[in-house]
């Protein structure tokens, strides 16, 4: 049945639950507190402009990884929103969403430094582009960290972007078919510069692999 | 169209099933199931395989274990008053929300950064794809930006959202909700969720709340009226702290 909606009125005002300095700090919360999904509405809150542009502009060794995001019946999710996270301990510069301090105005990256922060929406297609530099990971095989967003999604998902195959912990641990939906497909093209696609399929047929970190 | 009864339905069996595998030594799950039917969004968009395990404590250079550092200059002060934003008052009830941000071991999480989005007090997103027939409110945008102190804490001024109907079945309706994101040191910290209102009448009816099974995890997205935050002749106020989980990467705090 649906919960009781109405507490008894009680005879004397309850102690606040957490006011300051009335919580001793460092006390262990009783749990997290729950994921809920993104919903429709973020596309006016959390996409920022360049969100996608992480690589400083011209940078010669600057990549595309774009593709798409499809749903269980293969049609295209028009209303995910993608983060990626390729930056390692002391490479995040503050700087992804600068503001103006005097109009508040959005300033964006300082157009130098790397950033290594991504937050890219899907189009009406379902499609998303990002420009940024090839991941360096420390130890084992570089990739991008891509965490999903979505209207029907009541808790986010990670997966991983490799732009190379090779020997590596996560991918040899799958099966081959598996294992593929993470390897981003080398793109030809007269562009000049190295383009890769990597579509999410969050459900069905050729289902990305998403990761639970433990 | 579904009716809310039969949504009803498949809301009260999905917490029955969950409480019998509770009452037969299960564990507690905080966040909800990706697939729950009686939020009809989720039916093609939650994987079907399981999820693949990363142990993090064996890979401690994981990308994963560490996450975006935000500066000061990435908000102003006039993001986190969302009744400031533009030339007139925001019509509605002026609130403030209070909390603080918090690791699963109830250690601060300082300098990080809490984005918010909300519909205004009728209920309307200023979002072009919002065709809700209620007021626009042309001194409400409804989104808000924050770093946390040193102690975690983080305030916003607005104004309370009201419900508004969608369409995942016959006379749905959302109970007030703020949405909120928010990073932690790690980006397995991640999290985008949404605060609810104290003693709000549709809470059962409501998938996206009840799609958390557990109730005591369930009452945690709801905020508290706290008498000692309103502030006299100007806002009431809801108090609410959240709480991360995931590996944290509590090795990169040094140099923080
Ligand atoms: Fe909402």
């Amino acid at each position: 049945m649906p919960e009781p909606t109405t507490a008894a009125v009680p005879a004397t005002p309850p102690a606040p639950p957490g006011a300051p300095g009335r919580t001793p700090p460092w006390q262990t919360p009783p749990g997290p507190t729950p994921s809920q999904t993104v919903g429709p509405f973020y596309g006016y809150a959390l996409p920022f402009p360049g969100g996608g542009d992480v690589a400083p502009a011209g940078h010669p060794e600057a990549v595309t990884v774009h593709g798409y995001v499809h749903d269980g019946a293969g049609a295209p999710v028009p209303d995910a929103l993608l983060e990626f996270w390729q930056g390692g301990p002391g490479t995040g510069l503050p700087g992804s969403m600068r503001r103006d301090g005097v109009t508040g105005g959005h300033l964006g990256r300082n157009g130098v430094d790397f950033t290594g922060f991504g937050r890219i929406p899907t189009d009406a297609d379902g499609h998303y582009t990002l420009r940024t530099l090839p991941p360096g990971t420390p130890a084992g095989l570089p990739y991008l960290s891509v965490c999903v967003f979505a209207r029907g999604l009541a808790h986010h998902l990670y997966t991983r972007v490799y732009l190379a195959e090779g020997h590596d912990a996560l991918l040899d641990a799958l099966e081959p078919e598996r294992r593929a939906t993470l390897v981003a497909r080398r793109e030809e093209g007269g562009t000049g510069h190295r383009s890769y696609r990597f579509d999410i399929r969050l459900q069905g047929d050729g289902e990305t692999v998403f990761l639970e970190f433990r | 169209m579904t009716t809310q009864d039969e949504i009803s339905v498949e809301i009260v069996a999905a917490r029955e099933a969950y409480e019998k595998g509770r009452a037969d030594g299960g564990h507690a799950v905080h966040h909800p199931s990706r697939s729950y039917a009686p939020y009809r969004s989720s039916v093609l968009r939650h994987p079907r395989q399981p999820l693949v395990a990363v142990d993090a404590s064996g890979d401690p250079e994981a990308v994963e274990l560490s996450g975006p550092v935000f500066g000061a200059t990435d908000v102003t002060a006039l993001d986190s008053d969302l009744t400031r934003q533009h030339r007139g008052e925001p019509l509605g009830e002026r609130i403030t929300v209070s909390g603080r941000l918090l690791d699963g071991r109830g250690r601060p999480l300082r300098g990080q950064l809490i984005e918010l989005w909300q519909a205004n007090a009728s209920g309307r997103y200023a979002h072009q794809r919002d065709d809700h027939p209620a007021p626009l409110d042309p001194n409400f945008t409804g989104v808000g930006r924050t770093l946390t102190g040193d102690d975690g804490s983080y305030t916003f001024t607005t104004v309370k959202p009201g419900a508004y109907p969608w369409r995942n079945h016959d006379n749905a309706w959302r109970p007030a909700h703020i949405h909120f994101s928010v990073f932690g040191q790690a980006f397995t910290q991640r999290l985008v969720t949404q605060m609810y209102f104290p003693g709000d009448p549709l809470f059962p009816y409501d998938p996206i709340l009840q799609s958390v099974t557990d109730a005591s995890a369930r009452q945690r997205l709801v905020a508290a009226y706290d008498h000692g935050l309103s502030r006299p002749e100007w806002s009431l106020g809801y108090r609410w702290d959240i709480v991360l989980d995931g590996p944290s990467a509590t090795w990169i705090e040094e140099g923080r």
